[in-house]
C-alpha cells in the first residue's frame, strides 16, 4: 500500500485537493467522457450532446472558411463543463477510495493456525473457509472475521478504528465478534470464520464505498427526475427558440443557442449531484461510520426518534461512587474506611471511584499486609477483602443482608429506607459490612455527561424524539431520564421491549435510528430505519444494521443524524443555487441573442455586458467555473447546524436562494470585463 | 375538526362495470343538458321576463311606435347636429365590408400599439375631429374620439369628448352652447355607487334629448 | 380613484372567501344526500355510495367529459334542424365545431366563431351553457377529490365522481347562477328568445340588434371561469356587460370560487393556515400583475400622443390606451377584468387584448402560462399545488430531510408526475406556437406585423393551453390549422394537467403520515408561501421569458420608440 497513508487511522483528514487526489481525478474526468458513463447523468448528458454538435459546427465552419473563433470557444467551455462536473465526482471517489485504501491496508496478510480435528495447521490467510476454526494467541493478527468460539482476548483494533486502548472480545457475550487484521494483545481465542478472504464483511463495506456498486438513492433518483425534467423544460424553451427568431427576421446562432440552454438547465446541481451522494458516505466514513448504502446515510436525515443507550450515550460509562450513608452509630469515617479497604485492589472503575471518593472525603489507609482482595463474580454479586481475621464485603443489598444473617449479624431496620433512597435518586446502593457488621450504603450514580442535557434541547428543537433504553428499574430510569432530559425512556429493557417500541413508533409514521451490538439486538436493527451496529458487537448485529460504527462510540448516532441531514440540505441547496442562477444568466444571453432582430431590446443588458460575444462567453465561463468552485461544499456539505426547519429553510433561503440570484450576475459583470481586452 | 365528517363515501367499492359507466354518462350527458341548458335558462327567461320585461327585451327604446335602437347599444352618428359617438370598427355582417355600430356583428380593430392601420386610423380620427368641430391643428383629441372600442357599440363617449362637440351641435340645431351643454350634462352618468367604473356621457340619450328639445 | 376601485372590489373579494369556502366544504364534505340528487343518481344508475380511487375517478371522469363532448358535437352539428333558431343560422363545419366542443368542454371557451353569427338560441343554452355548468363543476369535482388525496384520511378513496359533479351544480352553480341572472336581467342584459330586433336609428339607418338568453349564459360564463362569450365582443359588448357594476359582478364571480377553494381546503386540513398561505401567495401574484396592466394601459401609447389623441388623465376623462376598450369601464376597471379573467383563467374580456400595449399584454399571457394565480374552478387550486409540490421538493431538502408535503413523502412517482404535468405547458404552448410561426398559412391569419404579430400566435396556444379562451382576437383563427392544433393544445392543457395530478393526490393519500415535528419543513408559512411564488416565477415563468422577450418586450420596447410597422 501506499507509504504514506491518505487517511490516518486516528482521523487526520487530507485537504480537499490534495496533489495526489486531484491528479487521480484528473484522470476520471477524462475516463468519464464516454457516452456510456455521461448517459447515466441526464442534465450533463445534453451538455455533452452539446458539446458534440458546437464542436460540429466549428469544424464545419473550419472547412467552408467560415469565422470558428467563437464556436470553438464556445465548444471548449462547454468541454470544460463537462470535465469539470467529471472531475467532481472522481474526486468525491478518489477522496472514497483512498479512505478505503488505508482501511484496507490495515490487513495484511497473515497466516493462519486452522484446527483441523483437534489438530493446528498453518495455511495462508487467504485459504480460509466460512466454517474454518482458528487459533488465534497474544501477539498474533486475527486472519479473518469470526466470533471467538472459546476464550476471551484483548484486542487491539486501532488499525481499524484508530482507537488505541485495547478491547476485550470473550465467546458467548455480546462482544464475540473479531474483525480480520486486528491485533490479539493477550490470551488465545479460537475463532470460527464466518467469511471468506475478500468478501468479508469490511470487504464488501469498502467496495461499497469506494462506489464499485454504488446506487442512487430514491431522493437521488427523485432530485434527478426533477432536474431532468427541467431540462425537458429548457430544452423545449431553447428548440423553439431557433423558430421563434426566424419568424423575428434574425435567427439566432445555433451555438448561441446550445450556450443558452447549457447555461439555463441546472448543469451545476447536475455536474455535483454524484459527488455530494459519494461524499456523504464519505463523511459517514471519516467519522468511522461505514454505511451499507447511500439511502442508509440519507434516511438517517429524516429521523424522528433515537433510541440511546444509557450506558455510554448519555452516562459516562461507569457508575461512580458519590456518598457514604453510615448506619445510625455508625461514623462516616468508619464507614469509608471499610469501603476503601474493600477497594483497594479492586481493578474495576466503580472501586477505583470509591477509593477516590473516601481519599476526597479525608480517610485513607494503606493496603494492609497479606490482604486478599476476593474478586465480584455472577455467583456471589459482591467483593471485598480480608486480612488479619477482618472480612469486609461490599454488594447488592438483598445479597449483602444474607451475608448478614448467615454470619450471625443483625440487620438494622434503618438500611432499607437507606438503600432506597439512593435507589429512588438513579443511583446503585453498594451495602458494606466487616465481619457481622453492616455499616452502611455506599451509592454509586450514573454521571450523566456534561453537555449532554443541552445536545438534547437542541435535538428537540430540531423535532428530534430521543429515547433512553437501559436494563436499570424504571425508578432509577426516570431520575436519569430527567436529569439528561430525554423525551422519554425503556427502563429494563428486553431487545424484545426495543423491537416492540420501534414498531410502534414506525406505525405512527416515524423513522427510527438505534445503536446495538448484541446478537438479540439483530431485529431490532434490523426493524430500524438506522441501525448503526457497533463493530464490536456480533456478526449477526453487523448484518442486521444498515451502518456499522467502527469505533463502537454510542454517541455516533448523533453525529450520523448530522451528517445525512448535511447530505439532504447540501443537495437542496446547490438545486436551489442552480436554478436561482438563471435569472442572470437570461439577462446575459437574452439580449445578445435578439439584439439583432430588435435593437430595442438592448435595454436588457441590465450588467451592460460589453458585446453579445462576451456576454455569452461570460455566461457560459461563469456556468462552468461554477461548479469546481462549489466542489468544497459539496464535498464537506453544507455545515449543519441544528435548529428548527422554519428558521434553517428561511437561512438557507437566503444564502443559497437570494445569492443564486445576485451571484452571478456580479460574477458574470467581471468575467465580462476581464475577457473585453482578451476579445480585442 | 371531526375527520368522519369529511370521509367520502367508502361503502364496498364494488365499481359498476364499464358498459354500466358508459350508459351512466350517456344519460348524464342527456340529463344535464336538459337541466343546465334547457330548463335553467328558459326558467330565467321567464322569470326575467317577468320582473324586468324591458331590460329582458334588449332595452329597446321605441319613439312613436318605432324601435330606435337599445338604450344601452350605441348607434352610428355622422350629422353635425348629433353627438357623435366612438369610432367602431364593425363590418356587416356578411363581412363583405365595415359598417359601423352594426349591432348584429360586434367587432374592434384588434390593432396592435405598433401597427401602422392604427397609427393611421388615430391620424385620420383626430383629423376628422378637428375638422368638424373647427379645432386647431395641435389641439389634443380625447383618446376616446380617436380610439375604437372593444365591442364596436360603445353606448357612451366621455365628457371630454361630449364637450368637444358643443359648438358644433349648438351651430346645426341653432341653439346656445350652453344649452347644448345642459343636455349633455343632464344625460352625464357619473360612477356607479360612486366607485365603479368612469363617468360618461350616453350618445343617444343626449341625440333622442337634442331631438326631444327641439 | 383606480386605486381605491381596486381596493374596494378586492377586499369584497376577500370577505367572499370563508362564507363561500365554507359552503363549499360543506358540498364536498359527506352529509346526507338532497331528494334531487338522490332521483339524479337513481336516473343515472349509479351507486353514489361507490368510494373512487384516484384511477376510477379519473376514469369516470374523462368518460364522462367524452359523452358530453358527444352529445354536445351531435347537437351543434344539427343545428339548423333544432329550434329557437331564430336569425336561421346553420351549421357550424366540422373542424369548427370540433374546436367550439373541445374548447367549452375543456373550459377553455376558445371562441373561433361569433356567437351572434353563427349559434342559435338552442345551442346557446343546450350546448354553450350546459358545457359552462359540466367543465366548471368537472373542475371542481376534481378539486375535491384532489384535496381529500392530499388530506389522505380517507385511505385510497378520492370520492364519486358523480355525486360531486351533481352537488356542485345543484348546490352552487344552479342557484347562484339564477340568482345573478336576474340581477344582471336588470342592469341591462338581455334574456329572451325573441328574433333579432331591428332598430331605425335616429339618422335613419336600419340597424339589427342580435338578442338571446344573454343573462343565463353570463353568469355561468364567470362563476364557472368559462369565459366564452354570447357575443363575438365578449363582454366588451354591452348586452353581456351594460354597467361597471356588472362587470364589478363578473370580476368577483370569477374568483369567487377559486378562492374559496383555498379556505375550503384548510378546512379540510384542519389547518386554516395552510389555506391562507395558499390565497396569499396567489394574492401577491395577482396584485403584481394587476399593478403591472393598469400601469402600462393607464401610461397609454406614445405613437398615439404624437397623432394629436390625448391619453392624460383629466377632470373629463380617465385617459388611457383605449383603443379596444369600452368608456364605462376605462383603464381601471378593464385592467382589473383583465387580470382576473387570465389569473381565473375564464378567458372573457371586457377589451381587446390584442390593441394592448406590450406590457399591458404581456400581463394576460404571463398570467396564463402559470394558470395559477387563482386558476380556473379547480384546476388552478390544483395548479398551485403543483408549484407548492416543487417548492418543496426544491427547498425542502434544505431543512435537512427528504422532502414532505402535507405530511406525506414527496418521492420519486409523484416528481414525476409533477413534472408531466408541469412539462404539458411549455411543450404544447411553445411546440404549437414554434409550428406555427413557420408555417406561411398559419402566418397568413395575422392581424398584426412584427413582434405582435407573433404574440398573437403565442397567445393563441398560451390561451388554449391555459384553457383560457381570451384572445389576441385579430388572428384569424377559424382556419383548419388553427382549429385543430389550438383544440389539441386545449386538451393537453386540461387533461395531461388534471390527471397526473389527480395521480399525485391518489399516491400521496395510499402513503402514510410522518408526524409533523419542529425539524420539518413548515408549508403554511409567509416564508414558505413566499417560496413557492419565487418557484413558480422562476420555474413556470423563466420558461416563457424568451418567448415574451421576442413577443409583448419587443411589442413595448418598439413602441416607446415610436417604431410603427407596416
Amino acid at each position: 500500500m501506499t507509504s504514506a497513508p491518505i487517511r490516518s487511522p486516528s482521523g487526520q483528514k487530507p485537504g480537499i485537493f490534495s496533489p495526489e487526489l486531484v491528479s487521480n481525478a484528473v484522470r476520471a474526468s477524462f475516463a468519464k467522457l464516454s457516452p456510456r458513463a455521461q448517459a447515466r447523468n441526464p442534465v450533463m448528458f445534453v451538455v455533452y450532446v452539446g458539446t458534440a454538435l458546437t464542436l460540429y459546427l466549428t469544424v464545419a465552419n473550419l472547412a467552408t472558411g467560415r469565422p470558428w473563433g467563437y464556436e470553438l470557444a464556445i465548444t471548449l467551455l462547454l468541454l470544460l463543463t463537462v470535465l469539470f462536473a467529471n472531475f467532481a465526482e472522481g474526486l468525491a471517489e478518489a477522496r472514497g477510495k483512498a479512505q478505503a485504501a488505508s482501511l484496507r491496508s490495515a490487513r495484511e496478510d497473515v497466516r493462519a493456525r486452522r484446527l483441523v480435528g483437534g489438530l493446528e495447521e498453518t495455511v495462508p490467510g487467504t485459504a480460509l473457509m466460512p466454517g474454518d476454526l482458528v487459533v488465534v494467541e497474544a501477539g498474533e493478527f486475527i486472519p479473518a472475521d469470526g466470533e471467538i468460539v472459546e476464550g476471551l482476548a484483548s484486542v487491539d483494533e486501532s488499525a481499524i478504528t484508530g482507537e488505541s486502548a485495547p478491547v476485550i472480545r470473550e465467546a458467548g457475550t455480546d462482544h464475540s465478534g473479531v474483525t480480520g487484521g486486528t491485533k490479539v494483545l493477550s490470551d488465545r481465542i479460537v475463532v470460527r470464520v464466518t467469511s471468506g478472504a475478500g468478501e468479508s464483511f469490511l470487504d464488501r463495506m469498502i467496495a461499497l464505498v469506494e462506489g464499485a456498486s454504488r446506487q442512487k438513492t430514491p431522493n437521488e433518483i427523485a432530485l434527478s427526475i426533477l432536474l431532468s425534467g427541467l431540462t425537458l423544460i429548457f430544452l423545449l424553451a431553447v428548440v423553439t427558440l431557433y423558430p421563434f427568431t426566424v419568424y423575428a427576421g434574425a435567427p439566432a446562432s445555433p451555438v448561441t443557442l446550445i450556450a443558452l440552454l447549457v447555461c439555463l438547465i441546472p448543469t451545476t446541481i447536475g455536474g455535483l449531484l454524484p459527488a455530494i451522494g459519494i461524499a456523504g458516505m464519505d463523511r459517514a466514513l471519516q467519522a468511522n461510520v461505514i454505511a451499507k448504502s447511500g439511502k442508509a446515510v440519507e434516511v438517517a436525515g429524516d429521523v424522528d426518534v433515537l433510541l440511546l443507550d444509557k450506558t455510554g450515550t448519555i452516562t459516562i460509562g461507569n457508575r461512580m461512587a458519590t456518598a457514604f450513608s453510615p448506619l445510625p452509630g455508625v461514623p462516616k469515617a468508619e464507614l469509608a474506611r471499610a469501603a476503601l479497604l474493600s477497594s483497594l485492589a479492586d481493578p474495576t472503575p466503580e472501586g477505583k471511584s470509591i477509593v477516590a471518593l473516601a481519599r476526597q472525603q479525608g480517610v485513607d489507609a494503606p493496603e494492609p499486609a497479606g490482604a486478599e482482595f476476593v474478586e465480584f463474580t455472577a455467583q456471589t454479586r459482591m467483593s471485598g477483602v480480608d486480612f488479619a481475621g477482618e472480612s469486609i464485603r461490599k454488594g447488592a443489598s438483598d445479597r449483602l443482608i444474607r451475608l448478614a444473617e448467615e454470619r450471625g449479624g443483625r440487620v438494622p431496620p434503618e438500611l432499607r429506607p437507606l438503600v432506597d433512597e439512593v435507589a429512588r435518586a438513579g443511583g446503585t446502593p453498594l451495602v458494606v459490612i466487616e465481619n457481622d457488621r453492616l455499616l452502611g450504603v455506599v451509592a454509586l450514580s450514573d454521571i450523566v455527561k456534561p453537555g449532554i442535557r443541552e445536545r438534547f434541547a437542541e435535538l428537540r428543537r430540531m423535532g428530534l424524539k430521543t429515547v433512553m433504553i437501559t436494563g436499570d428499574n424504571p425508578l432509577t430510569a426516570e431520575a436519569i431520564a430527567k436529569e439528561a432530559g430525554v423525551d422519554g425512556f425503556l427502563a429494563e429493557a428486553t431487545p424484545e421491549d426495543k423491537l416492540a417500541m420501534i414498531r410502534e413508533e414506525q406505525q405512527g409514521g416515524k423513522l427510527v435510528a438505534m445503536m446495538g451490538d448484541g446478537t438479540n439486538d439483530a431485529p431490532a436493527l434490523a426493524q430500524a430505519d438506522v441501525g448503526l451496529a457497533m463493530n464490536s458487537g456480533t456478526q449477526a448485529a453487523k448484518e442486521a444494521g444498515n451502518m456499522v460504527d467502527l469505533d463502537s462510540d454510542p454517541t455516533k448516532l448523533l453525529e450520523v443524524v448530522g451528517i445525512g441531514k448535511g447530505l439532504l440540505i447540501t443537495r437542496g441547496a446547490l438545486t436551489t443555487f442552480s436554478i436561482a442562477n438563471d435569472v442572470a444568466k437570461y439577462f446575459a444571453i437574452l439580449p445578445a441573442l435578439f439584439v439583432t432582430a430588435y435593437p430595442q431590446l438592448a435595454v436588457l443588458n441590465v450588467m451592460g455586458l460589453h458585446s453579445p460575444t462576451s456576454a455569452v462567453l461570460s455566461a457560459v465561463i461563469f456556468n462552468a467555473l461554477v461548479i469546481p468552485l462549489l466542489i468544497p461544499l459539496a464535498l464537506r456539505g453544507v455545515p449543519y447546524r441544528p435548529m428548527s426547519g422554519a428558521a434553517m429553510l428561511g437561512r438557507n433561503l437566503l444564502v443559497y436562494g437570494l445569492g443564486g440570484i445576485v451571484v452571478p450576475f456580479v460574477a458574470i459583470k467581471l468575467i465580462d470585463l476581464l475577457i473585453t481586452p482578451l476579445l480585442g | 375538526m371531526n375527520s368522519a365528517e369529511m370521509t367520502p363515501p367508502d361503502l364496498p367499492a364494488r365499481p359498476a362495470p364499464l358498459p354500466r359507466l358508459l350508459l351512466s354518462a350517456f344519460l348524464a350527458a342527456v340529463l344535464f343538458t336538459l337541466i343546465t341548458g334547457l330548463a335553467y335558462p328558459l326558467l330565467t327567461t321567464t322569470v326575467a321576463g317577468v320582473l324586468f320585461p324591458q331590460q329582458a327585451g334588449g332595452s329597446l327604446i321605441t319613439r312613436g311606435g318605432q324601435v330606435v335602437g337599445s338604450a344601452v347599444l350605441g348607434q352610428n352618428f355622422t350629422a353635425p347636429q348629433y353627438l357623435h359617438g366612438r369610432p367602431s370598427m364593425t363590418n356587416k355582417t356578411d363581412g363583405s365590408g365595415p359598417q359601423p355600430y352594426n349591432a348584429e356583428n360586434s367587432g374592434a380593430s384588434n390593432w396592435g400599439p405598433t401597427n401602422a392601420k392604427l397609427a393611421e386610423a388615430v391620424r385620420e380620427r383626430v383629423a376628422a375631429v378637428r375638422r368638424e368641430n373647427g379645432l386647431g391643428a395641435g389641439t389634443p383629441v380625447p383618446v376616446d374620439l380617436a380610439t375604437a372600442s372593444g365591442s364596436g357599440l360603445d353606448p357612451d363617449i366621455t365628457l371630454a369628448g361630449a364637450l368637444l362637440q358643443v359648438n358644433r351641435i349648438a351651430q346645426a340645431r341653432n341653439l346656445t352652447p350652453a344649452q347644448v351643454e345642459g343636455v349633455i350634462r343632464a344625460h352625464f352618468t357619473p360612477r356607479q355607487l360612486s366607485v365603479l367604473g368612469e363617468p360618461r356621457v350616453n350618445v343617444l340619450a343626449v341625440n333622442l334629448a337634442l331631438d326631444g328639445a327641439r | 380613484m383606480a386605486w381605491l376601485q381596486f381596493l374596494v372590489l378586492l377586499a369584497v373579494m376577500a370577505a367572499l372567501v370563508v362564507p363561500v369556502g365554507n359552503w363549499l366544504y360543506s358540498v364536498f364534505a359527506s352529509e346526507p344526500h338532497t331528494a334531487p340528487e338522490r332521483l339524479t343518481y337513481r336516473l343515472l344508475g349509479m351507486n353514489p355510495q361507490e368510494g373512487m380511487d384516484w384511477k376510477r375517478y379519473g376514469l369516470v371522469l374523462v368518460v364522462s367529459n367524452l359523452f358530453l363532448l358527444l352529445v354536445a358535437y351531435l347537437l351543434l352539428r344539427l343545428q339548423g334542424l333544432l329550434p329557437w333558431n331564430p336569425a336561421g343560422l346553420s351549421a357550424q363545419a366540422p373542424d369548427l365545431a370540433w374546436n367550439t366542443v373541445v374548447s367549452f368542454l375543456t373550459n377553455t371557451n376558445w371562441q373561433a366563431y361569433s356567437g351572434e353569427q353563427s349559434l342559435s338560441y338552442f345551442s346557446q343554452m343546450a350546448v354553450i351553457t350546459t358545457f359552462m355548468f359540466t367543465s366548471a363543476a368537472t373542475g371542481l369535482a376534481a378539486a375535491a377529490a384532489f384535496m381529500r388525496g392530499l388530506v389522505g384520511r380517507s385511505g385510497t378513496s378520492l370520492g364519486n365522481f358523480w355525486v360531486d359533479v351533481t352537488r356542485i351544480i345543484y348546490r352552487v352553480l344552479l342557484p347562484l347562477s339564477f340568482l345573478l341572472a336576474l340581477v344582471f336581467v336588470w342592469q341591462g342584459m338581455p334574456q329572451t328568445l325573441s328574433p333579432y330586433a331591428t332598430a331605425t336609428t335616429l339618422e335613419g339607418a336600419t340597424q339589427r340588434i342580435a338578442l338571446g338568453p344573454v343573462a343565463s349564459l353570463e353568469t355561468i360564463k364567470h362563476l364557472g371561469t368559462n369565459g366564452g362569450g354570447f357575443f363575438s365582443m365578449n363582454a366588451a359588448h354591452p348586452f353581456e356587460n351594460p354597467t361597471p357594476l356588472t362587470n364589478a359582478l363578473h370580476i368577483l364571480s370569477m374568483l369567487l370560487l377559486p378562492a374559496a377553494l383555498t379556505y375550503t381546503f384548510g378546512r379540510l386540513l384542519g389547518n386554516l393556515k395552510q389555506g391562507w398561505v395558499i390565497f396569499g401567495g396567489m394574492l401577491v401574484l395577482f396584485l403584481g400583475f394587476l399593478t403591472t396592466v393598469y400601469s402600462f394601459e393607464q401610461a397609454g401609447n406614445p405613437i398615439l400622443s404624437r397623432l394629436g389623441a390625448d391619453q392624460t388623465i383629466t377632470a373629463t376623462q380617465a385617459g388611457g390606451n383605449m383603443e379596444g376598450k369600452e368608456v364605462r369601464f376605462g383603464i381601471a376597471q378593464t385592467a382589473l377584468f383583465a387580470t382576473t379573467t387570465t389569473a381565473a383563467t375564464t378567458g372573457s374580456v371586457d377589451s381587446m387584448h390584442d390593441s394592448y400595449t406590450g406590457m399591458g399584454g404581456f400581463v394576460p399571457m404571463t398570467q396564463m402560462m402559470l394558470n395559477n394565480v387563482f386558476g380556473g374552478d379547480g384546476v388552478g387550486f390544483i395548479n398551485f399545488v403543483q408549484y407548492l409540490v416543487l417548492g418543496v421538493f426544491i427547498a425542502g431538502l434544505m431543512v435537512g430531510r427528504t422532502p414532505e408535503f402535507l405530511g406525506k413523502k414527496v418521492e420519486a412517482r409523484e416528481v414525476k408526475l409533477v413534472m408531466l404535468a408541469v412539462l404539458a405547458h411549455p411543450l404544447s404552448i411553445l411546440g404549437f406556437t414554434a409550428l406555427a410561426v413557420v408555417l406561411p398559412d398559419a402566418l397568413k391569419s395575422l392581424n398584426n406585423p412584427g413582434p405582435h404579430g407573433f404574440s398573437e400566435i403565442l397567445y393563441a396556444y398560451t390561451s388554449g393551453t391555459a384553457n383560457n379562451g381570451s384572445a389576441f382576437a385579430g388572428l384569424g383563427a377559424n382556419t383548419p390549422f388553427y382549429n385543430l392544433t389550438i383544440g389539441l393544445a386545449m386538451l393537453v392543457g386540461r387533461y395531461l394537467t388534471l390527471l397526473p395530478m389527480l395521480a399525485v393526490a391518489g399516491l400521496l393519500a395510499a402513503k402514510r403520515r410522518v408526524p409533523v415535528s419542529s425539524g420539518t419543513l413548515p408549508t403554511d408559512t409567509v416564508l414558505f408561501g413566499g417560496l413557492t411564488v419565487f418557484v413558480i416565477l422562476i420555474v413556470g415563468a423563466l420558461t416563457f421569458l424568451p418567448a415574451l422577450t421576442l413577443g409583448p418586450v419587443a411589442d413595448h420596447l418598439q413602441m416607446l420608440k415610436g417604431v410603427v410597422l407596416q
